[in-house]
């Protein structure tokens, strides 16, 4: 990734935004603690935090869905008063959410429409999203439905819906979760320009790659609070890592291991969509050895969570013989069944489907401890429950009240302690784990990836699902790219390269070199995301 | 039909209001008490709209602004509302309504057409109108744009700064007048005299009607249409004396919904579609 | 202004304390309404909540008010766990009523000698009954994904109906002056009465069974927690492996039974004889009676007890206040009203603020 971008010293000296002592504070924790920020005009400024250090408050704050409980909003060396997003838009403030606000069913023309304020017509406005996309290198079709886009066509409409209220700050929250390597260059590129045309742009983020290669100044929350302002170019990764997070980024001792017999075998899985909005599989086929950890990269929606459900027994449409475990095929076996097989499966989602919420610890153990152990006679044995739990919770280091304590109690990362405890505890022959460390704090996820190291060892078959790239290179042995349903070809991880993912996650492992080639040479009118 | 295009709107912006039956009930007896007292056909029109969108009013206070469960304070609506329409209308049984001729003039003296066309009762013209006005409104208007938004994702109209639970408040005063309307349609001009229970589950039909109509408006005319028919069809198979018990013969409307409902629901894709993503879910900003 | 803050975690104290206030609410709204209407408010409650219990013979009479009203309570506190909304509980009623009923007039017009066997036959033929026209609404669930909803409601109205024409027609008593009613049973088919006297039945005994044997079932077994996840959050119930399809149809089959022996403990019972009217919607009111005992099968005792001194007032206040019977219907509206009111509290305080 290049470094090129222009310092804005010899813009207007204006400083367009100014935050100072910013506070908001919900019922369980102080958000925002006399926040100050200030973004000058034409500045690619970021704001650095890991998950729940508060960058998203700030940022609705800014935009008008959230009021501060106290602190000052200076707008062109104006105080303002941001009433609501209306008003955000009126000062010239736009917002490209990390959860898109849009919606399925209505075409793009009338998401952006929605965006933009009252008597924008709808006919005239098709034609100008067409122009300005086009500008900015943003390729976009109005009349198609939102339910037929890609997760980066998504952003691109609202990336176009911003533009289009003409911004002089447009507020980018953690945009790049979504794209593949290449994408992000072509991003950034959009983002200087727009710089250079004297826009400022508050860039939220957590990776620190990004920031020191798009961003002229950085100011660094944790826990809510302000901990320094810094130029990333001048800066190491290290170095902010410690201002991110109070220390430097624990490290995995990598030992390579020799893997034994096949214990998931994937074979032709096709599976057509459930619905509308899903992804169809295609024709897809792995196996995943004892004492590995296969990880599989790639874009949210291209697949992910259909495979994720077939794995785990969720869906049982596919092929008998499609998956076997151990060598038993258990295509049409529900989840139950393939737990009794061996199987493991971490979700995605906590609360709702890895855990119940209003239910207890010890309670939640019977989604997946459902043997002699925990259940006899059809009755549950309640004392059994609460032992278990009670030795998950030590061993894993989970703060939480006791095993009594309801799941939504916990926080995301114990919450994912406990479960991927859970699962442990069971020592199942498969473990299936889905984005094992999003939204976790730095320490848990550290502590989750080495149990699931330390599970590998002892000889389990693990498969990881992720998008976050780093993750997948620091933790797996062999790597997966699945992109639009389908799935690459299994390459070894010291042998690949970021680049060269980045270009399987488009699809394109079938052009190019062959897998085993190191540092594949960027082409970039090859990619489209 | 005039309830179930209510019944829509309020399941577009994501509400579903399963105190139809109450609201109508509630309607028919004020509406009638209101006709016989004031000998004005209009005012009980009104007064049964009115009437309607008090409880419905009471309704969106309830899940809009408290946030209770959707499903089970419209059937409390319904229960409450037919424990007061028997209530009040204890004193109004065995009173009827004088009903004048009504009919398009001139129009109506085509034979044939003009007697299935243009003889009927001006409601029935306003309920084709709602119809219309209601398609334009949320295909053509930006405040339907929005009020489709609204159901399909609160979430994502709030963060766009759509005022959510003002609108879906409107959306319900909305329909909780249109079923006031139809209620008050049941006991002032279809029958007109008051007795406890009169519309018969017709509010459910409603309610049965927009998920039958997969919430297009056009839809609803035609389903309500059919429906309509199945009712009177049983009353010319009585009226012919078919050799069909009376009772048997009254199961048909409602065997029909049942029927109708099975049909569409078997496609679960175009539920999924065409369903405001949202119906049934509360929604609290912050 | 008054504001609502949410809680950090749900209160306990208030998911019990809810239903007390729920019910003061409805006291309270009772006086305002007996006032407006030109009634001594005092009267009109001592009416509803003293008078029914002032003494056995009072008691009693709730007691038989109570039957009904539990069994089908206990069945709907587990289907509404389960989220399967089962609305057509009256339905089901009828339908027990009506395949019980046609059990023991055949058995009586066979020349039968009534007994415990005999009785116990004639249950088993009502719960199957109920058990019938729930497996309507849940093959239509299962298989088509129709709304469990308005199919089961609109079966209430099919089975009223189904009820109104049979009792016109084949099971009509030849000797009733053409009154719609079937033949009176005989004594010995009737369940026997517990306490000499009254009318209570053993119907009570049966509904406290059902009751403790419901808190079992969804509090201790496995069966019954697979339900409840079910209920409270499908997606895990996916996860975990258990068959929502299983609990469907287990809730289902509960609730239609215990509707079914609802009614035919009704025509056994208190009433004797088929009539259309064999239900004064109990299985509505028992709709509240769940909300109003939090799911929950002992609370269910409770919240039941109430409502049949609803019931019992209403036609009390007829009587002694001239005032019409259907103003049990918008009390038991009022009390679900308030209940649902009341809930939010659980989740949320109430503030001062600006």
């Amino acid at each position: 990734m290049g470094n090129s971008h222009q310092s804005p010293g010899d813009r207007e000296s204006d400083t367009r935004l100014l935050l100072r002592g910013i506070t908001k504070r919900y019922p369980s924790v102080v958000a925002n603690d006399g926040i100050d920020l200030t973004v000058l005009t034409g500045e690619i400024h970021s704001v650095l935090g890991e998950n729940g250090a508060g960058k998203s408050t700030l940022m609705k704050i800014i935009y008008g869905s959230v009021k501060p409980d106290a602190g000052q909003i200076l707008w062109n060396g104006k105080e303002v008063h941001i009433a609501n997003p209306s008003a955000a838009r009126d000062l010239g403030v736009a917002m490209v959410f990390q959860h898109f606000s849009l919606f399925d069913t209505l075409t793009v023309t009338e998401n952006i429409a929605l965006g933009l304020p009252k008597h924008t017509k709808l006919d005239e406005l098709a034609k100008r999203i067409e122009t300005t996309a086009r500008e900015y290198g943003l390729d976009l079709e109005p009349q198609r439905h939102v339910h037929t886009l890609s997760v980066g066509e998504c952003q691109r409409v609202e990336i176009v819906r911003a533009l289009l209220t003409k911004p002089q700050l447009l507020i980018l929250d953690e945009p790049t979760s979504v794209l593949t390597p290449q994408a992000v260059e072509r991003l950034f590129e959009t983002l200087r320009k727009l710089a250079a045309e004297g826009c400022s742009i508050l860039y939220i983020s957590h990776k620190l790659d990004e920031i020191r290669a798009l961003c002229h100044t950085c100011t660094v929350m944790r826990a809510g609070k302000v901990t320094g302002i810094c130029d990333p170019t001048q800066e190491s990764a290290a170095s902010l890592s410690r201002l991110m997070i109070g220390a430097e980024p624990p490290a995995i001792k990598y030992v390579e291991r020799q893997p034994g017999a096949t214990m998931l075998k994937v074979d032709k899985l096709s599976l057509p969509k459930i619905h509308p909005f899903a992804t169809a599989l295609s024709d897809i086929s792995f196996e995943v050895r004892a004492g590995e950890i296969v990880g599989i990269a790639g874009v949210s929606g291209n697949g992910q969570q259909e495979l994720l459900a077939a794995l785990s027994g969720e869906d049982i449409r596919a092929e008998y013989n499609a998956i076997s475990l151990q060598g038993e095929a258990v295509g049409h076996t529900n989840a139950a069944g393939r737990r009794l097989r061996g199987l493991g499966f971490v979700p995605e989602e906590r609360l709702g489907r890895g855990a119940v919420p209003d239910l207890s610890l010890a309670q939640n153990l019977l989604l997946s401890h459902q043997g002699a152990s925990t259940v006899k006679h059809g009755f549950v044995r309640f004392s059994a429950l609460s032992g278990i739990a009670a030795n998950i919770i030590q061993r894993f280091k989970v703060k939480a009240g006791g095993p009594q304590s309801t799941a939504a109690s916990l926080s995301g990362g114990n919450l994912q302690k406990y479960i991927v405890g859970r699962e442990v505890m069971r020592e199942p022959k498969v473990l299936i784990v889905a984005q094992p460390t999003w939204g976790v704090d730095v320490g848990a996820a550290a502590q989750i990836r080495a149990e699931l190291v330390a599970l590998r060892d002892a000889g389990c078959a693990l498969l990881v699902i992720s998008e976050e790239l780093d993750e997948l290179f620091e933790i797996s042995d062999r790597l997966l790219v699945i992109a639009k349903g389908r799935i690459s070809p299994s390459i070894k991880r010291v042998d690949a390269t970021i680049s060269q993912i980045g270009l399987w996650m488009s699809g394109l492992w079938d052009q190019g070199d062959p897998p085993s080639a190191p540092d594949v040479e960027l082409v970039p009118e090859a990619s489209h995301a | 039909m005039l309830a179930a295009l209510g019944l829509l709107i309020n399941e577009k912006s994501g509400v579903v209001n399963l105190g139809a039956e109450g609201m109508m009930l509630v309607a028919a007896i004020i509406g009638f008490a209101t006709a016989v007292n004031t000998d004005s056909v209009f005012l009980g029109f009104a007064a049964g709209a009115f009437a309607g969108m008090v409880l419905a009013g009471f309704f969106a206070l309830l899940t809009v602004w408290l946030g209770t469960n959707q499903y089970a304070t419209g059937l409390a609506l319904s229960l409450f509302g037919s424990g007061a329409s028997a209530y009040i209308g204890i004193n109004y049984v065995g009173n009827s309504l004088q009903n004048g001729k009504h009919g398009v003039p001139l129009l109506e003296d085509i034979p044939f057409i003009g007697t299935a066309l243009f003889r009927q009762h001006p409601m029935a013209y306003l309920a084709m109108l709602l119809c219309a006005a209601i398609i334009w409104f949320l295909y053509r208007t930006r405040a339907g744009l929005v009020l489709r938004a609204v159901g399909e994702s609160p979430s994502s109209a709030h963060s766009l700064g759509y005022k959510v639970r003002r609108i879906r408040l409107y959306a319900l005063l909305f329909g909780g007048a249109c079923c006031g309307l139809a209620g008050a349609y049941m006991s002032l001009v279809y029958t007109p005299l008051w007795s406890e229970g009169m519309t018969a589950g017709r509010g459910w039909i409603a309610l049965a009607l927009t998920t039958f109509a997969t919430w297009r408006p056009a839809r609803v005319m035609i389903g309500a249409y059919l429906f309509g028919g199945v009712t009177i069809l049983t009353f010319y198979m009585q009226g012919l004396g078919v050799a069909i018990a009376s009772q048997l013969l009254s199961m048909l409307p409602y065997l029909a919904t049942i029927v109708v409902l099975v049909l569409i629901s078997r496609n679960a894709n175009w539920i999924k579609l065409n369903m405001p993503a949202s119906l049934g879910k509360n929604f609290t900003p912050h | 202004m008054l504001k609502l803050e949410a809680r950090a975690n749900p209160s306990t104290l208030m998911s019990w304390l809810s239903p007390v206030f729920a019910l003061l609410l409805t006291v309270l709204c009772g006086v305002i309404l007996f006032v407006a209407l030109g009634k001594n408010p005092l009267e009109g409650l001592a009416a509803f909540f003293w008078e029914p219990i002032s003494n056995l013979q009072g008691w009693a009479e709730v007691g038989v008010k109570v039957t009904p009203l539990l069994l089908i309570a206990v069945g709907l506190a587990v289907c509404y766990r389960a989220s399967v909304f089962n609305i057509g509980a009256e339905g089901q009623l009828v339908l027990g009523a009506i395949a019980g009923g046609w059990a023991a007039l055949h058995m009586n017009d066979g020349g039968n000698t009534g007994g415990a066997a005999m009785i116990a036959v004639a249950l088993v033929a009502g719960m199957l009954g109920g058990m019938f026209w729930a497996a309507i609404t849940t093959v239509l669930r299962d298989r088509f994904n129709t709304n469990e909803i308005l199919v089961s409601l609109m079966l209430v109205y099919v089975a009223q109906l189904l009820l109104s024409y049979l009792v016109h027609g084949i099971l009509m008593d030849p000797d009733g002056a053409n009154f719609p009613q079937s033949k009176l049973l005989d004594d010995s088919f009737l369940l026997p009465i517990i306490m000499q006297g009254t009318r209570l039945h053993f119907g009570i005994v049966l509904a406290l069974l059902a009751s403790g044997l419901g808190w079992v079932f969804l509090s201790r077994s496995f069966s019954g927690f697979k339900l409840q996840v079910g209920g409270m959050a499908p997606l895990a119930a996916r996860y975990a492996g258990f068959s929502s399809r299983k609990s469907l149809w287990t809730s289902m089959m509960i609730c239609g039974a215990l509707a079914g022996l609802a009614g035919v403990c009704e025509v056994l019972g208190p009433v004797g004889q088929l009539t259309p009217t064999i239900s004064p919607g109990y299985g509505f009111a028992a709709i509240i009676v769940a909300y109003v005992g939090r799911l929950h099968p002992i609370g269910v005792i409770f919240s039941s007890f109430i409502m049949a001194l609803f019931y019992i007032g209403g036609e009390l206040s007829q009587s002694r206040l001239g005032m019409p019977n259907a103003i049990t219907g918008v009390f038991q509206g009022i009390l679900l009203f308030s209940l649902l009111a009341c809930d939010v509290l659980i989740h949320y305080r109430m503030r001062w603020g600006k």
